[in-house]
């Protein structure tokens, strides 16, 4: 169990987190620079906080009211960095032996666990510069799991790898997570990896949680603008309401009904880009006729960037949909709905 | 004419303790200095002003500081030893000037390093004292060798302060530089040419020395040049 709750001054924003993780895996999903390796940093005593409160299995970490700061030493986080950090003049082996504490036997029985555990088999003579992204990632992995870290942090660990590594990676350090259950934080800005990876997910803007929940509720329901954009909505609008179930989309110029009742302070309205539907007419709920402006094609898929037809509205929508469905389009006039239960409102 | 090779090995005497002195103590200054917050700027410029200060300016500091009247003076007096025209008057001198090239390079390289290797590193439980030995200067090895090579060849070539601080005696304090001095007053133009030739040809050597150096670290990257160790 980790508890966290600190806060520090940094250079364009203030860091103020309050989370608690158990023994599990939980993400902490947010864009670059909104703090999130500098609250890994806190926890592993790499940073300083400048006040609040840090504890993990029942160790205090960090108490700025009792002056307890336990060195990064003492704490022993295991703190994957992006880069792997591996010690640049020592092999896989010596980088895992340097850290394994023991007899020299007892060294050499951890550092073959692990070279075995992570498949780092013939690369045990290897130096940092001569692995690939992967297995310098395994490395640090043996690393950590040598140093007998109970804490793992995780920092964007794919961030430096081409995609298709990136998968077989994915895979591995799924298995890893389920077969050790440590408590674990995996930082990324990445909402596949995090959804696939962690049943429980925190959104972090500008060095705040926002959200904390399970990976389900957090893309249903993502509760603030940041979370909205993170977990992947592509379109929103400020909006204004009108009654208890219909709204008015500021930006898109549109009237739109929602399922839900509508919270008075309603700020803003989201709708994903994969929720579209094709009508006939503009006589179903939510429905407008589209102006094409841009079809951009992906390989398994359109991407049309469309407006409300004729209303002088100036921000796209965009709209994903299969080449198949876009196919059968070509030609008509084109009408759209979005459906109101799939309609993300947001009061902040 | 009999030569009096004295002044060459007073000079790799003075050079080479020096050169040990100003290791030992750069690396440490430097990785003192990397990890302070406060006042850097002001230390930093502290510790590299005698490499831009004239040396008569460090002579006379020097004088100032150790000389028979001042305060450090006076004890050493009380304790039956006067450091002024002594030997170790001109590693002393050796020191100051050579100090501030293993100080620079020495942190130019610490700051080159990934720092993420060194939090690695104290998150994986490893003591300051072993990240520094054993993580942080083998992996800045090519700097701070640098850094000693021109360390040696400016205390080798020494001559302002030591002259000031440690006199001009022969086969006692008398170094290449102060005998080429005494030689060119004297008007003994064959030993001034002599000893101009020897520190010319050491300069040469030491500079030639810290091109292949260099460039063997360019050519090899880090892991390449270890061999297959382990």
């Amino acid at each position: 169990m980790l508890k966290v709750k600190i806060e520090k001054q940094l250079n364009d924003f203030y860091l103020d987190v309050d989370f608690t993780v158990a023994d599990e895996t939980m993400a902490i999903l947010g864009a670059s620079g909104c703090g999130k390796s500098m609250t890994l940093k806190c926890i592993a005593g790499i940073e300083t906080p400048d006040r609040g409160y840090i504890e993990f299995n029942g160790r205090v970490f960090f108490d700025s009211k009792k002056n307890i700061n336990l060195s990064p030493q003492q704490r022993r986080a295991g703190y994957l960095f992006q880069n792997y950090a591996l010690f640049p003049n020592m092999t896989v082996e010596q980088n895992i032996a340097f850290v394994a504490k023991g007899s020299n036997e007892e060294k050499k029985a951890i550092v073959e666990q692990n070279i075995n555990r992570f498949h780092l088999q013939g690369l045990e003579k290897s130096y940092p510069t001569n692995l690939s992204g992967g297995q310098q990632q395994r490395a640090a992995l043996a690393r950590i799991l040598a140093a007998q870290a109970e804490l793992l942090m995780l920092d964007e660990p794919f961030s430096a790898l081409d995609s298709y590594l990136k998968w077989e990676l994915e895979l591995d350090l799924a298995g890893l997570l389920e077969k050790y259950n440590k408590t674990t934080l995996f930082v990324s800005h990445n909402r596949d990896e995090v959804y696939r990876l962690c049943k429980r997910v925190a959104v972090m803007n500008k060095g705040v949680i926002e959200v904390v929940n399970d990976r389900y509720t957090i893309f249903d329901n993502p509760q603030t603008a940041a979370a909205t954009v993170l977990t992947g909505c592509k379109n929103m609008s400020a909006a204004r309401k009108i009654d208890d179930f219909h709204l008015y989309a500021i930006d898109w110029q549109l009237e739109l009904t929602s399922l839900s009742i509508i919270p008075d302070d309603l700020q803003y309205v989201g709708v994903r880009a994969h929720f579209f539907l094709i009508e006939r007419d503009d006589s179903a709920v939510n429905s407008f006729r589209a102006h094409v402006d841009k079809v951009i094609e992906n390989p398994f898929s359109f991407i049309v960037m469309i407006r409300p037809y004729n209303t002088g509205c100036q921000r796209m929508l965009r709209w994903e949909l299969s080449k198949n469905k876009w196919q059968q389009l070509q030609n008509k006039d084109i009408y759209v709905s979005m459906p109101p239960e799939k309609i993300i409102l947001l009061t902040k | 004419m009999i030569m009096d090779y004295s002044p060459l090995i007073v000079s790799l005497r003075t050079a080479s303790l020096a050169t040990v002195i100003a290791f030992i103590t750069g690396i440490y200054a430097a990785y003192i200095v990397i990890n302070i917050k406060k006042c850097k700027g002001l230390i930093d410029a502290i510790l590299t002003l005698p490499l831009v200060l004239p040396p008569t300016v460090l002579g006379f500091i020097l004088l100032f500081v150790f000389g028979k009247n001042s305060f450090v003076g006076q004890i050493l007096m009380h304790l039956g030893y006067s450091l002024v025209f002594t030997w170790e008057a001109t590693v002393l001198a050796a020191v100051v000037v050579a100090f501030p090239l293993v100080y620079r390079t020495t942190r130019g390289a610490f700051e080159q390093m990934d720092k993420n290797i060194i939090y690695a590193a104290r998150t994986l439980g490893i003591s300051e004292w072993k990240i520094f030995w054993r993580i942080i200067v083998p992996n800045t090895r090519h700097g701070i060798i640098a850094g000693i090579i021109l360390a040696f060849a400016r205390a080798l070539g020494e001559f302002g302060a030591t002259i000031m601080v440690a006199g001009n005696i022969p086969g006692m304090t008398q170094t290449m530089s102060t005998a080429i001095y005494s030689a060119v007053q004297a008007g003994d133009d064959a030993a001034a040419v002599f000893w101009v030739l020897v520190i010319m040809s050491f300069s040469f050597v030491v500079i030639m020395l810290m091109n292949f150096w260099l460039q063997r670290n360019d050519n090899n990257k880090m892991g390449l040049s270890l061999g297959n160790g382990g």
